[in-house]
């Protein structure tokens, strides 16, 4: 039923929820450090660095496996992507760079100095507010319909990233990775104190996230119409959109309620949800409007090829990741919960 | 600069820049893994103090060249879109390797700068370990799609698109093996002689500190070895680079006429117009030698080729003379550790070895960029060799001297900060004087 290059952007698909979940979660930390606070500011920081020390570049490899299928199943959508974003890709990338080399020298100072705030600290908590942003940008970029595949490839890059819709789609990104990030750090910490912090900020996220879940489709309806009406009117789409929606509602009570695990798992559903719901309705475009998914797709050969190096590799994978948390996140991830 | 020239130099850069990352992140946890397993069986502390330190150097310079790598596989793109339109889908296969490579080296890092204490000994030591692997690895396979540039396999042309696409036979192509050996080698011996050179300075004033002993002899072994082994896998790739690419093997010798029994040339400026390489000393017969093992053989100048596909000789036979020399140097100066550790060890910590040894701690990083202008350059006019021009390649997009100074000057931040890290990490000299060694290890008896 489902061809192959179905598959692999599937991967792809999933390997952004995985970034999102994870990587997404270091930057959303990252917002969090920069707007860290009142008496227990110090220790917010340190709660940051502590949590997301030993696992963030683990979790960094899922955007280089998103890209790598990319290149390698779709190399058309990756030469008109990187040729028509090419400016928001470029500053993306500098994002990264800033935010990875930054957190490593901050946290090298952190462990010196135990928890003042250094130079480096400042420029990890900046890139990691501006890298989500610039992601979800070009998630709205592709989606938008305003990047023409023959324009392209005799211009060069285009502007069609500045307009509302792809903004907004960079807010509600930011938004979302600033909610995981606080829905976890509430679970990484058994002070009471930094624990009310961090739900406080949840609980602001929550309400930033659902306004712009409202925000995204009304802007898609003017200036992504094509998208907007497979958003909405696909069943599979208009389906997850509800159940992210109703993710979204559990989320919130359970932090007015202090469930704090449950909040987090729907927390987690709801980001899920969000990038599910755009992938059905980006379906069955990499590109819209001209590059479908079979027609940017590798030959065959290549195709099954790095699907089997994707489920060989993750056998080997995913054992290893699962010791890596089993290591740092035992209690955090696995064990006890509401501890309070 | 015309466009095209701006995004080859900000590519070069960026390679330039990411290449000293990769290489630390291939030699230095062989390193930190050696000292490991030295506490491990001597339960000295002076191993346990030289495994952190180097790990925490490993750590930076980790995360500087996972960023710089990212960076890189999306700059293949945003430079070079139909170079990637192209060639995606015949090599992605290695690429896609080397990103589960990255991911272990990523985990078992995590695991290891993490975890001492938290997880048992031997868990610590299989991380660390496979951090090292990890890290191999994904040289390798990086490695194997550049050699596909230089000698593409696994497809067939037609009108310009590839068909028949056998992604297997690409990732396999020709020239990975020789290559893969030679930029392994390479990174374990440039690592291996950066480390040695700066615990070497570390003696010259403070001879008795066991720590920088053992550092320095820890990672002489693992410099020296490569650097002895390089000259032969040298050997090897010259001689598979003569008989694959053969324009290559004259831009590197500096031979403009096709000729039998041809001078191997030492130093000397090729000079394209006039169609000669000037004040070189040249050996008679010796570049027939060593490329064919055969004094006599012929070898193919720059004449033979349409000038439209010469590389630039000039900055290829250089940069090829300097590895070369930087390598010698290296595999010298190994030689020579070797023999005074047999001798009398002691004289390993004399002025006399360590200031050759502070001399040639650079070098293995010289000879890493050398060799990669070598190859890189040596390719040009093309991309793909023999299928795709570099100026086919390029982006639409103009305004690249923006992208190539912003990314200079952050990456010239980023470098100098690393290397201030660095410094102040040894800087901090840890005192270990000769008697700590023999009473930690009575400690332990107890």
């Amino acid at each position: 039923m489902y061809d192959l290059s179905t598959l692999a952007a599937g991967s792809i698909l999933a390997s952004l929820v995985l970034y999102a979940l994870l990587g997404g979660a270091d930057f959303g930390g990252g917002v969090w450090d920069l707007l860290s606070r009142g008496p227990r500011g110090r220790a917010q920081r340190l709660l940051i660095a502590h949590a997301i020390g030993p696992i963030w570049e683990t979790n960094h490899v899922w955007v280089v496996v998103a890209v790598v299928i990319l290149f390698t199943g779709f190399p058309k959508a990756f030469a008109l992507i990187s040729t028509a974003l090419f400016l928001p890709v470029t500053l993306l990338l500098s994002g990264i760079v800033l935010r990875g080399a930054a957190f490593a020298f901050h946290s090298y100072h952190l462990h010196d100095e135990g928890g003042r705030n250094s130079r480096w600290g400042t420029v990890f908590a900046c890139a990691s507010l501006l890298t989500p942003v610039l992601l979800g940008v070009v998630i709205g970029a592709v989606s938008s319909g305003e990047i023409r595949a023959h324009e392209t490839y005799s211009v060069g890059a285009s502007m069609a990233w500045l307009s509302p819709f792809p903004l907004s789609v960079g807010l509600l990104t930011l938004a979302v990775f600033s909610y995981l990030a606080s829905a976890y750090l509430i679970l990484e910490t058994d002070d009471p104190g930094l624990r009310e912090d961090f739900r406080l900020r949840a609980l602001w996220s929550s309400a930033a996230v659902a306004a712009l879940m409202v925000a995204v489709p009304l802007l898609a309806k003017r200036g992504a119409g094509d998208f907007y009406h497979a958003l909405l009117g696909n069943d599979w789409s208009a389906g997850l959109v509800f159940l992210a929606a109703t993710a979204a509602l559990g989320a919130h009570v359970s932090l007015m309620l202090r469930s704090f695990s449950v909040a987090r798992a729907c927390v987690v559903a709801q980001a899920s949800l969000i990038l599910a719901g755009w992938g059905a309705a980006q379906y069955p475009y990499l590109v819209r409007p001209d590059l479908t998914i079979p027609a940017a797709a590798s030959s065959q050969a290549s195709l099954r090829l790095i699907l089997i190096a994707l489920a060989a590799g993750g056998l080997l994978l995913f054992p290893a990741i699962f010791l890596l948390f089993w290591v740092f996140k035992k209690d955090t991830v696995f064990g006890r919960t509401n501890r309070s | 600069m015309t466009e095209l020239e701006l995004a080859r130099a900000q590519m070069a850069m960026m390679f330039a820049f990411h290449i000293i990352f990769a290489v630390a992140g291939m030699g230095m946890p062989l390193l930190m893994v050696i000292a490991e397993a030295a506490h491990r069986r001597t339960g000295k502390q002076v191993f346990l103090e030289l495994a952190r330190r180097w790990a925490r150097g490993t750590a930076i310079l980790f995360a500087v060249g996972a960023v710089s790598g990212t960076v890189l596989s999306f700059e293949l793109g945003l430079l070079w879109p139909r170079f990637m339109e192209f060639s995606g889908g015949i090599i992605g296969l290695p690429f896609a390797l080397e990103g589960f490579a990255f991911f272990a080296e990523a985990i078992f890092l995590g695991i290891y700068l993490y975890g001492r204490g938290r997880v048992s000994p031997v868990l610590h030591m299989l991380a660390g370990i496979g951090v090292a692997v990890g890290g191999l690895l994904s040289g390798i396979l990086v490695v194997s799609a550049n050699g596909w540039m230089n000698s593409p396999a696994g497809f067939l042309l037609r009108d310009g698109m590839p068909i028949d696409i056998d992604p297997i036979a690409a990732m396999f192509n020709p020239a990975w093996a020789t290559t893969a050996v030679h930029m392994s080698l390479a990174a374990f011996a440039a690592s291996g002689f950066a480390v040695a050179g700066i615990h070497a300075y570390k003696l010259l004033r403070d001879r008795e500190n066991l720590f920088h002993r053992h550092a320095m002899a820890i990672a002489l072994w693992v410099g020296g070895s490569a650097a002895v082994l390089l000259p032969v896998s040298g050997d090897f790739s010259a001689r598979f680079v003569a008989k694959d690419q053969p324009v290559k093997l004259a831009a590197m010798e500096g031979q403009f006429r096709t000729e039998r029994g041809a001078p191997l040339r030492i130093g000397g400026i090729p000079d394209s117009k006039a169609g000669t390489t000037r004040f070189a000393i040249e050996i008679p017969r010796a570049l027939s030698l060593l490329a064919f093992h055969d004094m006599d053989a012929e070898v193919k100048g720059l004449e033979a080729f349409p000038r439209t596909d010469w590389p630039d000789p000039l900055p290829v036979h250089i940069a090829f003379q300097v590895m070369v020399a930087c390598g010698t140097a290296m595999a010298a100066v190994a030689l020579l550790a070797a023999l005074l550790a047999f001798r009398n060890r002691e004289s390993l910590f004399r002025p006399g070895f360590l200031l050759p040894a502070i001399f040639c701690s650079p070098l293995g990083i010289i000879a890493v960029e050398a060799g990669w202008t070598v190859t890189e350059l040596g390719r040009q006019p093309w991309v793909i060799r023999g299928v795709m021009r570099t100026s086919e390649a390029v982006t639409p997009v103009t305004g690249l001297a923006l992208p190539f100074v912003f990314f200079s000057v952050l990456y010239l931040a980023l470098g100098v900060s690393a290397a201030l890290l660095l410094r102040r990490e040894v800087s901090k000299s840890p005192s270990f004087p000769a008697s700590a060694d023999t009473s930690a290890a009575r400690e332990r008896e107890e």
